[in-house]
């Protein structure tokens, strides 16, 4: 039997206000447990939450980010349930009124197709604190510091027919949601986090299979190997003539698995009614079209223009505004060096090797824009060829010195003085008579050999197309 | 002088003719004699109260005027005192000491007032008689056998025995202006969103609301403009210009529209009742006010719909006594479910337990749109009634109860005590602001007339009280408390 994957995510990101969704408590990642958690968080009896407005402004830029309906009078409400690091008993939430309701993503594929991907909603609520166990013998610690931290969770509809599709689809919110500088959203620290509903259905049937939840997956290629591995376990529950259970099931990094993760197939009843203790939020056109003034360049509208005013191919723009921080980079570079071809190859080559060697964020590059634009220029003055600029890029990581004063020290600066070269050509005739001869009788393509010889003995610092000029002239 | 009016007692003050020492000094006298009868009390505040007096003493000296300086207050035990504990009537927060101060407390204290201590309550205040209240049930200052009316049953029971020249209540259904009835003061439940309710323990937090008890309506005027105003702390508080509640007081009530609505006139209301408040009324006629019957159509709804939505929010507002971060915790709990549990099964009493219950119920999956639902729509229709009666009319009479204080003990089922917040409990759903002042005697028991105003319109209300009050004299009867206690004695 042949199976189509359906997946939805439920994507929660942390807002990145200073200050907590209803209190007035400090958001930094990794304090000291309970430091950032003040009565309001303890949920102290007679506490009232405040609503953060700069958690409103955040998710209404999201949602005009991609062109969703904007709630104009979006309610919380009270989602109950009992947990240890959940103080209220509730959480705060938005059931019934989200402030984002129905927008799109556009992804592109593998394939360079694009897939527009359908976002169900996006819904403001409370993050939870944090059940500490492994310091704690028999006992579990409680953290609160998290406790009420401002979530956007962000659902996709039921869009994504495979893990690559998620993959892409996560990639791109991600993207979005940097450019807007709304959140950090580094999965690894849970600033991001994401759920994967997954369901499979023969191909051709129009109604969903069973779906199942798969949650803790917190890096990109996790979501892609969870995905697959749970496409895979239902695929193989089916045709074992099984049935697949509605359930949430925990991904295991370690073991590449998910694993069920409750025994009890009881549906919790969360029991939401509207927060009586806030007000609705009311959202007119004005303030709407006042976020929407603040936008920034977004990554599809980059990339358009980095084609048009620099003359990349589409396939390097993409790559270039995948991240803001990246095409920033770039584009001071582009600037600074007055090549962007140039520029686009370094970066997107040199420089992202460079970092995935290393697993550097782009701003722990010992590389910054401003020292890759004056190599490149160094290039282009024919200072240093574009091999030997690799040689100084190397350098440069554990110099901090200037690209010239590199350059210099280690004697780099390429040959172009003629009398020079031509010593270097007659030295390389000399010495490889035969090839030389076989050029002479008109096996012209051996002048690529000659060249690399001369670029040898000069350790690479020959101008090269000075070498080649000076050879056929001396050989004809 | 402890049986004085707040008013009376600031211009003693100011005129130096006592001190707040004294007077502090006076009224722990009275507490010492009378609050083991009474049960008022659930913490008395003697060494901080004289120091707060001292420090009142010495802010006039040197020339501080603050409204309330030196004046005696009793807060209910569930406003978050700072270094209090702080009860709510219950068990499971026998151990809770408050971190920090309600903003009523803070407003009280800002004004001068000195706290003498926390008053007894229904627990979380759910409740129309005290009896729920884990600390014992307190006592009708009129009669120890009868009840002092809930859930501020403390606060009337301490105005109304001179344990205080003034006290805080919080009103849900009714619970400021029953016990104000029951015990023969006045009591006035604000429109929803006048007073902060930072720091008030949540029952309903869309029905909650803080108001004065005290003896006349002129300082339930002085009070109001202590605790009223908007709070940036309690989102639900109404930003409105700031008035003096005071100002109104003396206006004429000539012309007055006064509608009586039929249906707080009907079966069920004690008939000695009835004609206490109808000669009640006929004193304000006298003032030159008109009387016209009404009609509030929806009005057998409101306890029903009221029984879904407090309990709904209840539910929740009480989850997070859990027996974690602080309050009631069982003894060697199994595991994490055995202590919230335990916890809340041994911290809560039957009442509570059962609006818990109540309000999960009504908010399962399944049964939101026949309960929940339901009830909003009933609040409207209610919500309405009210709207369209404010149209012909300028304040709504009728009785507060429909039967004065009930004994101890004789209410035997729940609903049966639901039912005597039948005239109170709609203004709740509403947001109305409401009084009840002293109208009369019922075998030997005083009974109080319920005066209902628009949104806001509190300032009417306290005219139309204050002006009532200049022409009768039930606000200044004063149960026989010595004989009382000695009866308790012997």
């Amino acid at each position: 039997m042949q199976y189509e994957t359906v997946i939805g995510l439920e994507v929660h990101v942390q807002l990145s206000t200073e200050s907590k969704l209803f209190s007035g408590s400090a958001t930094k990642f990794g304090a000291e447990p309970n430091t950032q958690a003040n009565i309001f968080d303890l949920a102290m009896p007679g506490t009232l939450p405040v609503l953060n407005e700069k958690a409103v402004a955040m998710a209404v830029k999201f949602g005009v980010a991609i062109g969703a309906e904007i709630g104009k009078h979006s309610v919380f409400d009270r989602k109950n349930y009992f947990y240890p690091d959940l103080p209220k008993g509730y959480q705060v939430s938005q059931l019934d009124y989200p402030t984002v309701g129905k927008g799109t993503l556009t992804v592109t594929l593998d394939d360079g197709s694009e897939k527009v991907v359908g976002v169900t909603r996006a819904h403001m609520e409370e993050d939870a604190g944090k059940s500490l166990h492994e310091d704690y013998q028999g006992m579990t610690g409680i953290d609160l510091n998290r406790a009420g931290t401002p979530l956007l969770e962000i659902v996709s509809e039921p869009d994504l027919r495979s893990a690559k599709e998620a993959v892409a689809y996560l990639k791109k919110l991600h993207s979005i949601i940097r450019y807007l500088d709304i959140s950090d959203a580094i999965m690894a620290q849970g600033s991001m986090r994401c759920d994967a509903n997954v369901s499979i259905r023969p191909v051709g049937q129009e109604e969903f299979g069973t779906r199942t939840e798969i949650k803790n997956i917190n890096s990109f290629k996790f979501v892609e190997r969870a995905i697959n591995y749970e496409v895979q376990r239902q695929k193989d529950v089916l045709e074992d003539g099984g049935r697949i259970v509605q359930e949430t099931r925990l991904y295991d990094a370690d073991k590449d698995e998910t694993r069920s993760m409750r025994s009890k197939e009881v549906a919790n009843d969360y029991r939401y009614f509207p927060e009586p203790d806030l007000l609705p939020i009311v959202i007119d056109d004005a303030y709407i079209e006042a976020i929407r003034a603040t936008l920034p360049e977004l990554p599809d509208t980059r990339g358009a223009r980095f084609v048009s005013e620099y003359g990349l191919s589409e396939y390097d723009a993409g790559v270039l505004v995948a991240t803001r921080e990246m095409a920033d980079y770039f584009e001071t570079t582009a600037k600074l060096s007055g090549d962007a071809k140039l520029a686009a190859n370094w970066v997107s080559q040199d420089l992202q090797a460079l970092l995935n060697k290393h697993g550097w964020e782009l701003d722990e590059s010992p590389i910054q824009a401003e020292r890759l634009a004056m190599l490149i220029q160094r290039i282009k003055d024919n200072t240093i060829s574009g091999k030997i600029a690799k040689t100084v890029f190397d350098a440069m990581l554990d110099d901090s010195s200037d690209v010239d004063a590199i350059i210099e020290a280690k004697g780099l600066k390429q040959v172009t003085d003629s009398g020079a070269l031509e010593s270097l050509v007659d030295k390389v005739i000399a010495e490889n008579p035969d090839q030389a001869q076989q050029y002479r009788d008109g096996k012209v393509q051996v002048i690529g050999f000659l060249v690399g010889q001369c670029m040898q003995l000069s350790k690479g610092k020959a101008n090269p197309a000075q070498v080649n000029e000076i050879l056929r002239g001396k050989l004809s | 002088m402890i049986e004085k009016t707040v008013a009376e007692l600031s211009a003693a003050l100011a005129a130096g003719e006592t001190t707040s020492v004294a007077l502090t000094q006076a009224y722990l006298d009275q507490i010492a004699a009378h609050n083991e009868t009474l049960n008022a009390y659930i913490t008395v505040c003697a060494d901080s109260a004289l120091a707060q007096a001292r420090a009142a003493d010495e802010a006039r000296a040197a020339g501080s005027t603050a409204p309330l300086l030196g004046i005696p207050i009793a807060h209910k035990d569930l406003f978050c005192t700072e270094g209090v504990k702080t009860t709510s009537g219950s068990k499971i927060l026998h151990n809770f000491i408050s971190p920090y101060d309600a903003t009523v407390v803070e407003r009280m204290q800002a004004a001068g007032a000195v706290m003498l201590g926390k008053t007894n309550m229904d627990e979380f205040a759910m409740g129309s008689s005290n009896e729920s209240s884990y600390y014992g049930a307190a006592r009708n200052p009129w009669n120890l056998d009868r009840v002092p009316g809930g859930s501020s049953g403390g606060s009337a029971a301490a105005v109304a025995a001179d344990l205080c020249a003034m006290a805080t209540g919080t009103d849900t259904g009714g619970s400021i202006r029953q016990p104000a009835a029951f015990c023969g003061i006045t009591g006035l439940k604000p429109s929803y969103g006048r007073v902060s309710r930072w720091g008030m323990i949540a029952y309903a937090s869309s029905l909650d609301q803080a108001g004065p008890l005290c003896k006349t309506a002129e300082d339930a005027a002085i009070l109001l403009n202590v605790m009223a105003g908007v709070d940036d702390k309690d989102s639900t508080s109404i930003d409105l210009p700031t008035e003096d509640f005071s100002a109104a007081l003396n206006d004429s009530l000539e012309g007055l529209r006064i509608g009586l609505p039929k249906q707080h006139f009907a079966e069920g209301l004690n008939p000695a009742i009835d004609r206490a408040i109808r000669s009640a009324v006929a004193e304000l006629e006298k003032l030159g006010a008109v009387v016209k019957e009404i009609d509030l159509p929806n009005s057998d709804l409101a306890i029903s719909a009221y029984y879904v939505i407090a309990p709904a929010e209840a539910s929740a507002n009480l989850s997070r006594f859990d027996g974690v971060r602080y309050g009631y915790r069982c003894e060697n709990p199994a595991d994490l479910e055995d202590m919230y549990k335990r916890s809340r099964s041994e911290g809560f009493g039957e009442e509570v337990k059962r609006r818990i219950m109540i309000g999960t119920y009504a908010l399962s999956a399944g049964f939101y749109d026949a309960y929940y639902r339901k009830a909003q729509k009933i609040r409207r229709l209610v919500k309405e009634d009210y709207a369209r009666a404010f149209e012909e009319v300028d304040v709504i009479i009728g009785p507060t109860t429909p039967s004065p204080a009930f004994e101890l003990d004789s209410m035997k089922d729940s609903v049966t005590m639901y039912l005597e917040d039948i005239y109170t409990i709609a203004l709740n759903l509403a947001g109305l602001p409401g009084m009840s002042v002293p109208a009369g005697f019922v075998d030997g028991l005083p009974i109080g007339m319920q005066i209902v105003a628009k949104d806001y319109a509190e300032a009417k209300l306290l005219n139309v009280a204050h002006q009532f009050q200049q022409v009768t004299d039930w606000h200044k009867q004063k149960p026989a408390l010595s004989t009382a206690a000695k009866t308790k004695e012997a």
